[in-house]
């Protein structure tokens, strides 16, 4: 839904082709999201048969152009007044991975939280670097999404903080409980560390 | 080449007995010239200690600490102080600015202490403070700069004169965001320019301007960030990434 709003936004602002929509969009976005060919004429078809574009008379550069209609532009409008969809929230491997990691009777918890905080923060020097010293042609979308991608680093990092503090506090409880060691596949989490 | 700062297997012990506690066990690392190092990890976990022994300002209670290849165990009083004023810079979260002095008077105030004459001391301030994009505030008072600004005259005080060795502990805990960022903007710019850094944070997105994160746990260090690919394989801004 995304890709397809984006291009869009992007035929809102001239007429265009398919492959020129292509490039546009991963110029805008850093080449982060590439898109195939294949995948930019099945969003235009859709596009065309939702009524929200349209083919241009005659052709640009030898290709099929297309522009906006009425109905686009207020689907289009929509789109960036609408927040956008949080619910549900969409599915993060790292979240799946340390809820399966604290049951697991094979797996430190805290070594896995250590292996991704470290990745983590080996991929926000990296982004920070590149912000740091921005090639010459940068332009404003394109910092913006780097620093978005900097920003969620950083919010996975202070939450694996947090989950080691809780796990720790968890086990400090167990210990001082001096509680039988249950089963694993029983064991719970005290009430004490749980929001 | 010397390290500017060097931990070999360093140790720190508070109290004794049953009320001995460990803030440091074990540790060892080398700062170079040229490179920020920043230390992450939870409160409790040690990076204060091991950024107060790093600066001389405690002593460990085992292992060797070199500064440019001097072990400060082997350094009078005397010595490690005339070392730690001349060579060793600190930056605080709070920004430490004597309220009576200007700004360039709080930049050139440790030359003077050293014994560097007034004129002298006042020009190699007022560099300091060009370094720091704070030239046209010199002669202002600390009550007359924002908290980006007071930081900034801090920087320029623990970089003024020949020190080489600048120690930040949470540099960007009372700065917003942004502001943040330009305090390790400058941080960066000193190691850029042939200094060492040792940046203490509990922010990864501070600690993301180091060439190299350790990550200290229960007073050891548990890990550290491997040298990166470079930022090349990551994005292109022409979409060609």
């Amino acid at each position: 839904m995304s890709v397809g709003m984006s291009l869009l936004a992007i035929l809102d602002e001239a007429p265009t082709y398919g492959l020129r929509l292509k490039q546009e969009f991963e110029a805008r976005t850093g080449g982060v999201w590439p898109l195939n060919v294949g995948q930019v004429y099945t969003t235009l078809d859709r596009l065309e048969r939702d009524g929200l574009i349209r083919p241009v008379a005659g052709e640009a550069e030898g290709q099929k152009a297309y522009e906006v209609t009425a109905t686009g532009r207020g689907t289009l409008e929509e789109w960036f007044q609408r927040p956008a969809k949080m619910d549900p929230p969409p599915r993060d491997e790292l979240v799946l991975k340390l809820v399966m990691a604290i049951r697991h009777p094979d797996v430190d918890a805290s070594d896995v939280i250590q292996a991704e905080r470290k990745g983590a923060v080996e991929l926000l020097r990296d982004f920070t670097m590149l912000k740091r010293d921005p090639p010459a042609e940068t332009d404003l979308g394109w910092l913006l999404l780097v620093e978005s991608l900097i920003f969620q680093l950083e919010a996975r990092v202070r939450w694996l903080d947090a989950c080691e503090a809780r796990l720790d506090r968890s086990s400090a409880h167990l210990r001082t409980e001096a509680m039988p060691t249950p089963a694993r596949s029983e064991e719970t989490i005290p009430t004490e560390v749980l929001p | 080449m010397t390290a500017t700062v060097e931990l070999r297997q360093v140790g720190k012990s508070f109290g004794s007995g049953h009320v001995k506690v460990d803030a440091l066990a074990d540790v060892s690392m080398v700062v170079e010239p040229g490179e920020l190092v920043a230390v992450m990890g939870p409160s409790g976990s040690g990076k204060t200690t091991l950024l107060s022994l790093a600066g001389g300002l405690d002593e460990p209670t085992s292992g060797a600490l070199l500064v440019e290849g001097v072990e400060l165990a082997t350094l009078g009083r005397g010595r490690l102080a005339r070392l730690r004023r001349q060579r060793i810079g600190y930056v605080f979260q709070q920004f430490n600015l004597i309220e009576g002095l200007t700004a360039a008077e709080n930049v050139s105030l440790p030359l003077e202490l050293d014994g560097t004459g007034r004129h002298s001391a006042r020009k190699q301030a007022l560099q300091a403070l060009e370094l720091v994009g704070m030239s046209e505030l010199a002669d202002r008072f600390p009550d007359e700069l924002s908290g980006g600004e007071q930081q900034r005259v801090a920087i320029a005080r623990a970089v003024v004169g020949e020190r080489v060795l600048l120690l930040a502990d949470e540099p960007t805990g009372a700065l917003d965001s942004v502001t943040g960022e330009s305090v390790l903007r400058l941080l960066r710019a000193h190691c850029d320019r042939g200094g060492s850094g040792l940046l203490v944070t509990h922010d990864a997105r501070f600690a993301a301007w180091a060439d190299r994160i350790v990550f200290l746990r229960d007073g050891q260090i548990i890990d550290q960030t491997s040298v990166g690919e470079g930022p090349e394989s990551l994005l292109s801004p022409t979409g060609t990434g």
